[in-house]
């Protein structure tokens, strides 16, 4: 094993202090995939705090009956906003961002496969965000019409109609979307053939850390599943436009088809969202409890699985429009069926954790919020993947508090526990633990707070997306908790942005490799240089840095 | 938080060599399938609709198997195939020859859909607001038609570099990338004829 004393660093320029003009310069032509990965974190992490402003603004207007804190039509809009920002411009961007600055890191190559797409994709995601909210300046197209998108997430036809929908609110949601959906698409691509044809030597797939397989799951998944929704909204666009009728049931056309072509790209969309979340979760167990990931084989195969499976339970979320006894019953089953990979994924971290030496630093901590979190979200997502049970409880927040389970509880949680785990790689400084355990706690108590009671009005009849509600139906107190939740994880996750912003200039020196992990992305400075490794590392197992560190105990004795 | 001199992991003994496929194909291949899953979803729409239009023409009564074009586009496959390999082997000649080929074969193709398109709404006035046959006829074909404008422009600027001259052996596995794209087009074409042409009729 030998390994030779090679020098870490190639040059090391002094980096003097540069006009802020060229700072920016830099920023915005920027290829590099690790800047470009910074770039869609942070634009992501603004539409969460605008995403989250919109939330709170709803739970505010539900907190008490009779409320008139915001119209009907606000309302409107900001659910929609809310779902739209949080799915296409904050889950999709923040987890591509981590893709973009990890996956070469981790198999220990200098950059993408496509460095210049890379910056394109970044940078027409980034424009259709911005689209999206600039509907509310130039959302009117006539006198008194509406100003952002007000018709849902999933923008049910006929209700996009020209007719039912009059300004240009809608094509503002359809051009934004179409637009980060191309971003999104030349991301995945790249994450795709980066993994594909850049892995440093010995980087076979089997050594690959899981976090890339997943990713790699994700990209395929935007291939197969972000398409369909390209396509509608071209359909959607014919319509409003040229006068198509594909979803004008005037002239025979479908509303139908337009649900069908959403949740095709829909459900998919979930995973598209969670797998990078099990990325994160599979890398930081192992390193927090000592461990090398018990069963790296099923944990591939049950991604590889979830991936295939995803695409074929997307008609659970229309077990209410009457597919018929046999369409229900396959979607019953396909999305029960999903459960098993995923349902092998968590049986395989406690084998991780099992035995051994855990350390409750706030990464893990949010590591096992989210085991037990998506455990519970999985499993409401059974009881309403049985056909019966959901014509009782579809669209109402019952359904709002299972997705939400998923989103916040699974998704921004591993998030959360991710941006802990690598911000001393990307800045070279930790984060407070002190104020991460008051972020951790405050956030985990906001969301049980919020979430778990918003399963109980669900259950008494509460419909999704109604604007107030009388007194003296069982859902006053239950909805005042749900908002002081709310309130509980904003101040945790304003916490989080101050300990960010603080931990940058004041935070303890990392090092290269504050965890003693075991991935490659540990063995280059903090932050990596431009050029990520001085040398092109070699790799004899799925553990490189353990076997740098234990020359006697080789990892590849044992694979 | 160990220190050691080299943090990163090399080893001296070359293993196995370490050949990965080229990032053109794989990304091509990427591509390829996302675009596949946007057609598919303009072919479904299509099925699903013949026969629910509520009003005419139906495509019985106005389509007419596009027979030469088709053969046109099918062919130019050939072309470029041909054009591939004869850059490989250093026939820059060769090479441009097929690229004229396929780009005088793609743009017959694209004349005669342009002329099918002008008789079907200046003759028969059929738009795509007419009907639900018009609507989802335009939005297939003009959605393979505009693949085919784009290859096409691609195509011909190889072409313009290779009468310029600047073509050379080493630009064959690029040259064989554009003919990936191109391929999928004219497979694309086979699915949409028969379910325009045939199926749908």
């Amino acid at each position: 094993m030998a390994h030779a004393p090679v020098l870490a660093v190639i040059d090391q320029t002094e980096t003097k202090r540069r006009p802020p003009l060229d700072v920016v310069y830099e920023w915005v032509t920027t290829v590099d995939h690790k800047k470009i990965g910074l770039m869609y974190i942070a634009y992501a992490l603004i539409f969460l705090l605008v995403g989250g402003f919109e939330a709170v603004l709803m739970r505010i207007q539900l907190a008490v009956p009779n409320n008139h804190f915001v119209s009907p039509q606000v309302f409107n809009r900001l659910f929609t906003m809310h779902g739209t920002t949080m799915v296409f411009f904050m889950g999709m961007p923040i987890l591509f961002g981590f893709g973009n600055y990890l996956v070469p890191l981790m198999i220990g190559a200098r950059d993408m496969a496509f460095p210049r797409l890379n910056a394109f994709s970044f940078w027409i995601s980034a424009f259709g965000g911005a689209l999206l909210y600039f509907s509310y300046l130039g959302g009117d197209g006539l006198y008194g019409m509406g100003s952002a998108p007000d018709v849902g997430w999933f923008a049910y036809a006929p209700l996009t109609a020209k007719v039912f929908s009059p300004g240009h609110s809608t094509d503002y949601w359809t051009l934004s979307i179409l637009l980060s959906g191309i971003g999104t698409t030349g991301t995945a691509l790249n994450i795709m053939t980066t993994t594909i044809c850049m892995r440093c030597k010995g980087m076979k797939l089997s050594r690959m850390p899981l976090f890339v397989w997943l990713m790699v799951v994700t990209s395929f998944l935007v291939f197969v599943a972000v398409s369909p929704l390209t396509a509608a909204q071209i359909m959607l666009t014919l319509d409003r436009y040229l006068g198509a009728h594909f979803f004008d049931t005037q002239a025979g056309g479908s509303a139908v088809l337009w649900m069908h072509f959403f949740w095709i790209f829909g459900h998919p969309e979930v995973y598209i969202l969670v797998l990078p979340a099990f990325g994160f979760i599979s890398e930081m167990i192992p390193v927090f409890s000592r461990k090398a990931i018990f069963g790296y084989p099923a944990m591939v195969a049950a991604s590889v699985a979830i991936g295939f499976i995803s695409l074929s339970v997307w008609a659970h979320h229309m077990f209410t429009v009457g597919m018929g006894p046999a369409g229900n019953t396959f979607f019953v089953f396909s999305t029960m069926v999903i459960s098993v990979p995923t349902g092998i994924k968590i049986f395989n971290w406690l084998g991780t954790l099992w035995g051994g030496k855990i350390i409750f630093k706030v990464p893990m901590m949010f590591s096992l919020a989210f085991m037990f979190q998506f455990l519970i979200a999985g499993l409401t997502g059974i009881m309403l993947s049985a056909a019966p049970f959901n014509w009782q409880l579809s669209a109402s927040y019952f359904v709002i508090a299972h997705f939400h389970y998923v989103l916040v509880g699974a998704i921004v949680t591993a998030l959360f526990g991710a941006f802990y785990y690598w911000y001393p790689k990307v800045t070279g400084r930790m984060m407070s633990e002190t104020l991460g355990k008051w972020h951790f706690w405050l956030f985990i108590i906001g969301f049980h707070m919020t979430f778990d009671v918003m399963h109980v009005p669900g259950l008494l009849g509460m419909p999704r997306r109604i604007y107030t509600y009388e007194a003296g139906r069982g859902w006053d107190t239950l909805n005042l908790i749900v908002g002081i939740g709310a309130v509980f994880q904003t101040v945790g996750t304003l916490i989080f942005v101050y300990n960010m912003v603080r931990s940058y200039r004041h935070g303890e020196l990392a090092g290269h490799d504050p965890w003693d992990a075991w991935t490659l992305e540990w063995a280059t400075q903090s932050p990596p240089p431009a050029y990520n490794f001085a040398v092109e590392p070699t790799v004899r197992s799925r553990r490189p840095l353990w076997d740098l560190k234990h020359p006697e105990d080789q990892d590849e004795n044992f694979e | 938080m160990m220190q050691t001199t080299s943090t990163i992991p090399i080893s001296a003994q070359a293993e196995t060599p370490w050949v990965l496929p080229s990032r053109g194909i794989v990304g091509m291949a990427c591509l390829i399938i996302a675009e596949s899953a946007i057609f598919l979803i303009f072919v479904v729409a299509y099925i699903y609709y013949i026969g629910r239009s509520l009003s005419g023409p139906t495509p019985a009564q106005v389509l007419e198997l596009p027979i030469l074009s088709t053969i046109c586009l099918l062919s130019s496959s050939f072309t470029i195939h041909y054009a591939v390999g004869a850059l490989r082997k250093d026939n820059v000649r060769g090479c441009t020859l097929g690229l004229a080929g396929t780009v005088l074969l793609g743009a017959i193709f694209l004349m005669m859909t342009a002329r099918e398109w002008y008789h079907l709404i200046h003759d028969l006035g059929l738009t795509i607001r007419t009907n639900l046959f018009g609507t989802t006829f335009y939005s297939l074909v003009g959605l393979h038609a505009s693949h085919v404008v784009i290859g096409l422009t691609m195509l011909t600027i190889a072409l313009a570099l290779s009468l310029r001259g600047s073509v050379t052996e080493k630009h064959a596995e690029r040259l064989e990338v554009l003919s990936l794209y191109w391929h999928f087009v004219d497979g694309v074409w086979v699915v949409v004829f028969m379910v325009v042409y045939v199926l749908g009729r």
